[in-house]
């Protein structure tokens, strides 16, 4: 009990994750200013924002209740994905399901909360996060489950130690195609296409619930890159940190050279590509498990 | 609290002066001043190095930039986006359109300038304005923002 709550509030939770979040945000701006010859905001900007939404007055409006909630939801429920990530505490038979489960909490709640908003960029931008949730989701549970096959089990712990390269590459490479969509970035960027569809799902949120729902993009790149690091190099701390912040120029790079897939552009590539990488990893873990691989 | 006040107000301010979202809204304009606006975020002078974001929607936003003379079409939606944006918030009127209606003063479609129908905090002119005006307009609306939070 004392070690989840370690890996809920210390590390790789709360006093962690947040301001690594804030860096992840801080610098992925700043990859993108510098590859566009810009100098680009200090890799503090993301606290600053999050200290300016938090004190600004909201215009008062009926739906308050539901859309205070959805971002509190979103935050806590990546807060809760992030503690089982298998570094420092162990986790508990089963967690893969509880984190897949905990981790798809935030786009959920920012669909409703686009709903919940009752503007037409909201539910514009809310209908794309979902076909775009389903989209990404086939691949990255496709690469999870190929993983946990190939392991023999379902804690995270074991699937990122034990199961072989001829899985984890292609099933890393179908993960890695789906961060931009979960992070929702360039070529993905379609549900939050800004000015396209204003803001999408989170257009009317101000205030201290636009900070939350900031805090909740931050956490999920920690618990995102964080995956990735899980699966590259298992069960050591000081890598972990090292090799989750590499994710985030790779990705700054990539939204920074590309421009914005359409929606259908979008599903479709996942459909082809991350899909193929995933069934690769699923065809490697059957493989391995009736041992001709 | 009593100790703790002082700090928390003191990183506001310098968290409103050092993360100030816009919300671009033309008003009829003739595309001139937008144009100076938006290149205010490109290389040569990116104001994104000062936490300055062109936000999609007014409810992001902490300064109103409005560009030309307020057409009859645009009046109601120049005051419904005004009231979207959460206080503290502070409203730029770019180019000489927004301040007097300019070559469009006394046509019979405009129904500006800008500040009969909202009020304006600070005026940019120029028709258009250079970006470094417009930077300099901004930085000094920054200021505004910094003291109306105060105020508040
Ligand atoms: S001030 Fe001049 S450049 Fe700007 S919108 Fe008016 S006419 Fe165009």
């Amino acid at each position: 009990m004392t070690r989840l709550f370690l890996a809920l509030l210390v590390f790789p939770g709360l006093l962690y994750a947040v301001p690594m979040g804030w860096l992840m945000l801080g610098s992925e701006r700043k990859v993108v200013a510098r590859l566009q010859g810009r100098v680009g905001p200090p890799l503090t900007q993301g606290f600053y924002d999050f200290v300016k939404l938090l004190a600004k007055a909201p215009v008062p409006r009926a739906e308050t209740f539901l859309l205070t909630l959805l971002p509190i939801l979103a935050v806590a429920s990546t807060l809760g994905a992030l503690a089982l990530l298998p570094v420092g505490a162990g986790g508990f038979t089963g967690d893969l399901i509880v984190f897949v489960g905990l981790l798809e909490m935030a786009p959920l709640c920012s669909v409703l909360a686009g709903f919940a908003s009752r503007s037409v960029y909201g539910e514009v931008g809310a209908t794309r996060e979902a076909v775009l949730g389903i989209s990404g989701n086939v691949p990255f549970l496709a690469a999870l489950l190929a993983l946990a096959s190939a392991a023999g089990s379902l804690q995270l712990a074991a699937v990122a130690g034990g199961a072989p390269w001829v899985v984890r590459g292609p099933a890393l490479l179908a993960l890695l195609a789906c961060l931009p969509v979960k992070l929702r970035m360039n070529p993905f960027s379609v549900a939050n296409a800004e000015q396209e569809i204003l803001a999408g799902p989170l257009t009317e949120m101000d205030g201290p619930r636009l900070a939350l729902w900031e805090l909740a993009h931050a956490l999920e790149w920690v618990v995102l890159a964080g995956l990735v690091a899980v699966l590259v190099v298992p069960g050591r701390g000081g890598a972990f940190v090292l090799v989750s912040f590499a994710v985030v120029p790779l990705l700054g790079t990539l939204a920074a050279a590309t421009a914005r897939f359409k929606i259908d552009q979008a599903a479709r590539f996942l459909w082809i590509w991350a899909v193929l990488a995933a069934v690769l990893a699923f065809f490697a873990a059957m493989a391995v498990r009736h041992g001709s691989l | 609290m009593g100790v703790l006040e002082p700090i928390l107000l003191r990183l506001v301010d310098r968290a409103r002066r050092k993360s100030a979202w816009l919300f671009h809204f033309n008003a009829g304009a003739c595309n001139g001043c937008d144009i100076e606006l938006v290149a205010c975020l490109t290389p040569r002078y990116d104001v994104e190095q000062l936490g300055i974001r062109l936000e999609g929607s007014p409810r992001h936003a902490d300064i109103l930039c409005v560009t030309g003379p307020v057409t009859r079409t645009t009046r109601e939606a120049l005051r419904t986006i005004h009231a979207q944006l959460p206080d503290p918030k502070v409203v730029v009127a770019i180019g000489s359109c927004p301040a007097t209606a300019n070559v469009f003063a006394g046509s019979p479609v405009i129904d500006g300038p800008v500040d009969r129908i909202i009020p304006v905090d600070l005026f940019i002119p120029g028709c258009p304005p250079r970006p470094n005006a417009v930077v300099q307009g901004i930085a000094e609306a920054i200021e505004l923002l910094v003291a109306k939070g105060v105020a508040q």
